[in-house]
């Protein structure tokens, strides 16, 4: 009885030691413990023992493929599943991130979460302009961008509706977000009804090519470049802040200035100086920490869909592997109690068994990553963002990302094998010589 | 029906296998009932009660962009229109910037255009006499623990009153429960006391809606009007109230490509998984399959008798996966709120999932029942 009892606790022990230890080790610890696994298999009596006996089990795999694809298509759904969504999490989070930047800071009205809910006075913005904080380029003058932002419905290229975002942004925008760059015609000029697009919005939306014209509240907008811009504003559509603040009824304000900063630690001198100045109703953020909070919701509820739908799923291809497992070991009972009556240890069959299945575990995990990633490795999506005009994004599949399925796989493979193993190595060795 | 003590008994002879196929399938139609759930919601919003008879106008430039105020008298001159309303997004929080609530000021005619709402008449007066009243949605008053009489402070997403400040200060004055159950999320006051208070933007709404005669003038009535504003500042486009939900979700996100995904993997997964169970049980029975032969079951009777089993045992685990997705439903929607739309596990989920769970009972059992049919007795006998 007592003996029932403390091999049961041994057992969760064992289960709980596994699981945590394929979670909270880095891939570079679980290398160095295959590797002393490889070393103590090859170099120790016991070690050979169980090489040799988890062999012979292995090559009775293509006898028992079915259940054996059960195990490996149970996980790689869960993988596939797993890797595909957390990709969107992060190809939107990446976006974003590359749109910010420590030296550049966002202005917005005090209280305001997005540039949407947010407006400037011509005043303000002047005034913010003033800060010694802010660089200056050649003639004196600051780099700041005075900025609107409206979303317009526009046909995307498959037909459906869609909203597209376009910014109006003040003339230093070239200086104060370096990292735009023409790459098609030329930039829109000061004044005038022009728009440039963004690499993405281009192949979003129908008729943005460069030199098309497209009708906006009755009025033609000439289309003159294409920019690209390795954030979310490749989404978007560029025109002069004041002919569009003019075409939309915004009148003198606007929503927010973006500035330069003279370097990456100006940044808290600016805030303050903001924060005194009783003219000022402002907030300013660093817009790598602005852009980081507009992504934070979003990326936040796909990982808990992530988590959920493979959670689901990693039952029922738990609940799969424990079948084909069972299935296995009561097909090689005489072979287990063959092996215990010449004198093997229960340690071995149970080794044997659990490294089986997590060799499964790992080939449909690897698969399930495989397929999501010759799936989704250029898929780009698009969603509505934070200031209701399109947001178009990659999904991007790390190697960190397949090494947490691969994880989940393992995981998996852990629980599923463990049980079928604890039964093999208990089974009485005379009952099992009888089994026919 | 009376085989049916036969079938359980194959069932419960490895118990234990039939518990983890049980439990892969649970988890399969667990999966299905949350998605379905999520996605009707979705295409809940466009199919509303008398949604044919509903037109919307909106900018052409989006939602966000206001439409003067004075468009409603000249949309309700056009032929075919029968009822005019506005509605306009306020949007707001309260107590702390995360609890986000949608907050519409609506015009006039409002109750005509929302017969789906259930509100006490006397919740109706107090609304139309107060003007600082808003109506809350019942699952949005169960979230904060609201009650009528209680006086609100909800923080403005856009628009600041007249001194600046973003506080707005309602009276609830009635709570509704509403046939479409992502309106229970909802907000509504007067738009009149907008305009009154609001520092900018009055005299502006968000969108029209309009209720028409005949569905079938839709096309020519939304031309109509819009035409009153083309050339103007503010271009409309009026859709049906079906079309302009499916646009609007559409953009969010394609959710129906990932709920495909989704399903298609998870039920290519269980159709093997259970295949693979169905297939070891009826090798297993082999010899108990030839016997019945003897005693003279037909082939078509031995056939039927092993689909029977693999639909049986699929028709469990979906019923009780749908039951603990209904569960799941359930809490979820008193702790998320109007986060996560999502729609009841009823009827017509019941329905679909039944469908798949017959359609994936015999798809799995026709290999392994064929198998079974195909036996012959003297070799199944023989062990061979």
């Amino acid at each position: 009885m007592l003996k029932k009892v403390l091999s049961g606790a041994g057992m969760l022990l064992a289960l709980a030691l596994g699981i945590a230890a394929t979670i909270l080790l880095p891939w570079a610890g679980i290398g160095a413990l295959v590797a002393l696994l490889a070393l103590w298999l090859a170099g120790t009596r016991t070690g050979r023992q169980m090489s040799s006996v988890t062999a012979s089990g292995m090559s009775t795999l293509p006898q028992r493929w079915g259940g054996a694809s059960v195990v490996i298509v149970g996980i790689a759904g869960v993988v596939g599943v797993l890797v595909a969504l957390l990709a969107m999490g992060r190809g939107y989070e990446a976006t974003f991130r590359a749109t910010g930047s420590q030296r550049r800071a966002i202005v917005l009205r005090g209280g305001a979460l997005t540039e949407a809910s947010s407006n400037l006075t011509q005043q303000s913005v002047m005034l913010v302009g003033q800060m010694p904080q802010v660089a200056r380029n050649a003639r004196g003058a600051p780099l700041v961008s005075a900025e609107v932002v409206v979303s317009v419905s526009l046909p995307k290229r498959g037909g459906q509706a869609g909203t597209a975002q376009i910014r109006g942004v003040g003339p230093e925008v070239w200086a104060v977000r370096d990292h735009a760059k023409i790459i098609v015609g030329r930039r829109f000029r000061t004044g005038m009804r022009e728009l440039i697009v963004g690499k993405s919005a281009l192949r979003e939306f129908a008729h943005t090519s460069v030199g098309s014209t497209i009708r906006i509240n009755g009025q033609p907008w000439k289309i003159v470049g294409e920019f690209a811009h390795a954030g979310a504003h490749d989404s978007e559509l560029w025109g002069d802040v004041n002919v569009i603040g003019t075409a939309f009824h915004r009148g003198n304000s606007v929503q927010s200035v973006t500035v330069r900063l003279t370097n990456a630690k100006a940044f808290a001198a600016f805030k303050a100086a903001l924060a005194s100045d009783p003219r000022l109703k402002v907030q300013a953020q660093t817009t790598r920490a602005y852009y980081a909070d507009q992504s934070k919701g979003m990326t936040h509820i796909i990982g808990i869909l992530a988590a959920v739908v493979a959670g689901i799923m990693a039952i029922g291809a738990l609940a799969g592997a424990l079948n084909s497992m069972y299935a296995a070991v009561a097909a090689r009972t005489r072979e287990v109690a063959t092996l215990r009556a010449i004198g093997f240890r229960g340690g071995v069959v149970v080794f044997s068994v659990l490294s089986e299945t997590l060799l499964l575990a790992l080939a449909g995990g690897s698969v399930g990553a495989l397929v999501a990633w010759v799936l989704f490795r250029h898929f780009t999506a698009s969603t509505l963002g934070p200031n209701f005009g399109a947001v178009i994004f990659q999904f991007r599949i790390t190697p960190s990302l397949i090494g947490e399925g691969l994880k989940w796989a393992l995981v998996i493979g852990f629980v599923g094998g463990l049980f079928p193993a604890m039964r093999a190595a208990r089974m009485p060795v005379t009952e099992g010589l009888r089994e026919l | 029906m009376k085989f049916l003590h036969l079938i359980w008994g194959a069932l419960m002879r490895r118990k234990a296998r039939t518990a983890f196929t049980l439990l892969s399938v649970v988890a399969a139609f667990l999966l299905f009932g949350l998605l379905e759930s999520v996605g009707s919601a979705f295409t809940q919003v466009g199919q509303s009660i008398g949604a044919a008879h509903r037109l919307i106008t909106a900018a052409k430039t989006g939602l966000m962009t206001p439409l003067p105020v004075s468009l409603e008298r000249q949309i309700h001159t056009v032929p075919g229109v029968q009822v005019v309303t506005s509605e306009t997004f306020f949007g707001g929080t309260y107590q702390k910037p995360s609890n986000f609530i949608n907050v519409l000021a609506v015009g006039r005619n409002f109750w005509h255009l929302n017969t789906s709402m259930r509100l006490s008449a006397g919740a109706r007066r107090a609304f139309a006499q107060t003007q600082t009243g808003v109506i809350v949605g019942a699952a949005l008053a169960r979230r904060f623990h609201w009650k009528v009489g209680d006086q609100i402070p909800i923080k403005a997403m856009i628009y600041p009153r007249k001194g600046g400040s973003y506080t707005w200060t309602f009276d609830i004055v009635g709570m509704f429960r509403d046939r479409m159950t992502l309106r229970e999320q909802v907000m509504f006051f007067r738009w009149r006391y907008f305009d009154e208070a609001a520092q900018f933007g009055r005299g502006t709404v968000g969108w029209y809606v309009e209720q028409i005669g005949e569905p079938k003038q839709a096309g020519r009535i939304a031309q109509t009007i819009d035409a009153l504003s083309s050339n103007s500042g503010h271009e409309t486009r009026t859709q049906t109230s079906s079309a302009f939900a499916a646009d609007f979700y559409s953009q969010y996100v394609d959710l129906g490509l990932i709920v495909h995904a989704i399903m298609g993997a998870v039920f290519f997964t269980l159709m093997l998984l259970t295949g693979n169970t169905m297939a070891q049980a009826v090798r297993e029975r082999t010899p108990e399959l030839a016997v019945l032969k003897t005693l003279g079951f037909s082939n078509r009777a031995v056939l039927s008798l092993v689909l029977a089993e693999s639909v049986l045992l699929v028709l469990l685990g979906g019923a009780l996966g749908l039951l603990l997705a209904g569960a799941t439903v359930h809490v979820l929607q008193g702790q998320m709120g109007s986060q996560l739309p999502m729609l009841p596990v009823a009827g017509a989920i019941w329905l679909r999932g039944a469908i798949a769970m017959v359609a994936i009972g015999l798809v799995v059992g026709a290999l392994p029942a064929r198998r079974g049919m195909r036996l012959s007795i003297v070799n199944a006998l023989a062990g061979r």
